[in-house]
């Protein structure tokens, strides 16, 4: 579906009529990201982090098919290919550091793009069925991370794999079978190096499926826009192309910039040194941190020391540091609230700013702290809140909040009361109730 | 072959073209499944055994077993006492350190070196290695203290450290799994 004024895709020449004919897919490149599909006016920068996380996806798919052409997933050899790929191969270094801080970057994107969702509520009808896609990226993103940081087979590599298949022991009953079944033994070995692997080879993939499906979904109603009103006549769209292909070149050429000073000048700066040790599976090393992009979750996890009722901590931990995700799957539901935009709900704005972000940045600053306290205390307050945000404060904030008024139009938020803009129609029976477009 | 009553002959093609699937896809699964699990050759290398000959009371080493570490520890006569003089009752996983030991060596306590909060290797058996507050293991990774029975004490594991099946093979020989 698009808009009606949506240009129409017209074959220049003999040759792409005959294709258009038969395989219209320059005609669906155009619909999807060209002149045919217009986008509101007035996007701001938060939307440029979909385009980013793609161009992630696609430096990762690339940069990945080349390690894997000069790495062997041995646990004998694994650590020294690595090695060897950065010291001896070709340009070794810069496929290895792209990467590994391509996935930094990636998450990076990722964050940002998931904070423009929970601001402006992207989440909300009729656009659900794209952020649930987007929550089942975001968890095939940490099981792709998880299986190829265990890949060079490093101290963290190795304790990291450990850990994290040791949750699943967790699980009552049938934890322990299912912890070995996972492995292929009872510890991580080369069963389990060459099995993640192979799963680490096959998830990009996956993932490109599901942000196919994730922007089919988007297209459906098209991109929400800051203020949270729905597109209501032409001149509240631009046309994808030339206006954002622009605008996302720009934002592309500054994440560059960001991205290149982190891999030329530091490139081991997210990376733990322990890493470079190999895996020794009869010491663990002092201090075991995942990567930094697990930090909130591991916070969570490590926040249930003791039981809870007749549930294990270790079992509550680990239920919880799922649940802080599988939360996400409801938002659309727990947030009644018919004001997409933080921008027009004071009170939900405050929650947000003052309550979700400290929150998480507790977390994020706990799971990489030592398991001690104050860091213990402070991740179960940042855990209760955490849950507490979703389930208690979201529900309650969209039943009592009184929203501010809302634009007519995205062109009224754009021009105001300039005389070119189409403002409210005249007629009183056309209904100039600003309400949102539910 | 107009049938009205009964099982109709499509009805019956229908039903068991779909059974045969079902029992193919069932077929096709199982070894999909299966073959993640241990391999012949990694449940062969499941024993291991170990000579304690050299081990002082006081000392402890760090033998290999299914690829992961087991400690076998000489107690002194000390932390011998130190362990029985717990109320067990008051224990998150209530154990004696007669049940955790063999009858007549007491002395040989013979764990795993993983930590049953999430599988790391714990300080204490290694010489100058921290053994924490209770006197046993200490894991470094979230800080479950274990004491001289290697009994978790504080910290989030749920259970004791493992007791691995062995056996005495002599006085000095340890035949683990």
């Amino acid at each position: 579906m698009s808009f009606p004024w949506a240009k129409e895709y017209t074959p220049g020449n003999p040759l792409t009529q005959w294709v258009d004919e038969r395989l219209p897919l320059p005609r669906l490149v155009y619909n999807a990201i060209g002149a045919g599909y217009p986008v509101p006016r007035n996007l701001n920068y938060f939307w440029n982090f979909g385009i980013l996380a793609g161009l992630c996806l696609v430096l990762q798919i690339v940069t990945g098919i080349v390690m894997a052409m000069h790495y062997a997933a041995n646990t004998a050899v694994a650590f020294d290919t690595v090695e060897m790929t950065v010291r001896d191969v070709n340009w070794g270094w810069l496929f290895r550091y792209a990467h590994a801080n391509g996935a930094s970057a990636f998450f990076v994107v990722i964050y940002l793009h998931i904070f423009r969702g929970f601001y402006y509520g992207s989440y909300k009808a009729p656009r659900e069925m794209v952020w649930l896609l987007g929550v089942v990226i975001f968890l095939l993103m940490m099981a792709t991370a998880f299986m190829g940081y265990v890949l060079p087979w490093g101290q963290m590599s190795y304790w990291g794999a450990k850990v994290i298949t040791g949750l699943f022991g967790a699980i009552p009953f049938v934890g322990e079978p299912l912890q070995q079944w996972l492995l292929g033994g009872f510890a991580p070995d080369n069963a389990a190096l060459n099995r993640f692997f192979s799963l680490h080879y096959l998830l990009p993939f996956v993932i490109v499926g599901v942000v196919i499906l994730h922007i089919w979904a988007l297209h459906i109603p098209g991109s929400s826009n800051p203020t949270g009103v729905e597109v209501k006549t032409q001149s509240d769209t631009v046309p994808f192309y030339p206006y954002f292909v622009a605008k996302d070149g720009w934002a592309t050429g500054l994440f560059l910039v960001l991205f290149t000073i982190m891999l030329f000048y530091l490139p081991n700066q997210l990376g733990h040194p322990d890493n470079y040790i190999p895996a020794n599976p009869m010491s663990t090393p002092a201090h075991i941190v995942p990567e930094w992009y697990f930090w909130p979750f591991y916070a969570i996890l490590r926040a249930f020391t003791s039981n809870f009722f007749f549930i294990p901590a270790k079992l509550m931990g680990v239920l919880a540091m799922f649940g802080a995700i599988l939360v996400w799957f409801f938002l659309p539901w727990l947030d009644k609230s018919p004001v997409r935009s933080g921008n027009y709900r004071p009170l939900y704005r405050k929650f947000f700013w003052f309550g979700l972000i400290p929150t998480m940045a507790v977390l994020f600053y706990c799971g990489g702290a030592p398991a001690a306290e104050p860091y213990v205390m402070l991740s179960q307050l940042a855990a209760l809140y955490y849950f507490a945000h979703f389930l208690i404060v979201i529900p309650i904030v969209s039943a009592i909040e009184k929203p501010l008024p809302l634009p007519y139009s995205i062109t009224e938020s754009v021009l105001g009361k300039d005389d070119g803009a189409q403002l409210a129609p005249v007629s009183p029976d056309a209904g100039i109730a600003p309400a949102p477009a539910a | 072959m107009a049938e009205t009553e009964g099982v109709r002959r499509r009805d019956f093609i229908n039903i068991a073209a779909v059974s045969a699937a079902g029992v193919a896809g069932i077929g096709v699964v199982v070894p999909l499944v299966s073959q993640m699990s241990a391999s012949a050759d990694v449940l062969a290398s499941s024993s291991t055994e170990v000579d304690i000959s050299a081990i002082q009371p006081g000392q402890a080493i760090k033998a290999v077993f299914r690829k992961q570490p087991v400690f076998v520890r000489n107690l002194t006569a000390h932390e011998i006492d130190e362990a029985n003089k717990v109320d067990v009752a008051s224990l998150r996983d209530p154990q004696t350190l007669k049940e955790r030991t063999k009858e007549g060596k007491e002395n040989w306590l013979i764990t795993m070196g993983v930590c049953t909060h999430l599988g790391c290797v714990p300080l204490g058996a290694g010489e100058g290695e921290t053994k924490g507050e209770f006197g046993g293991y200490f894991c470094p990774c979230h800080g479950s203290t274990y004491d001289t029975a290697a009994r978790i004490r504080k910290g989030p594991a749920p259970k004791n450290l493992e007791v691995p099946a062995y056996e005495f093979s002599s006085d000095t020989v340890v035949k683990i799994g």
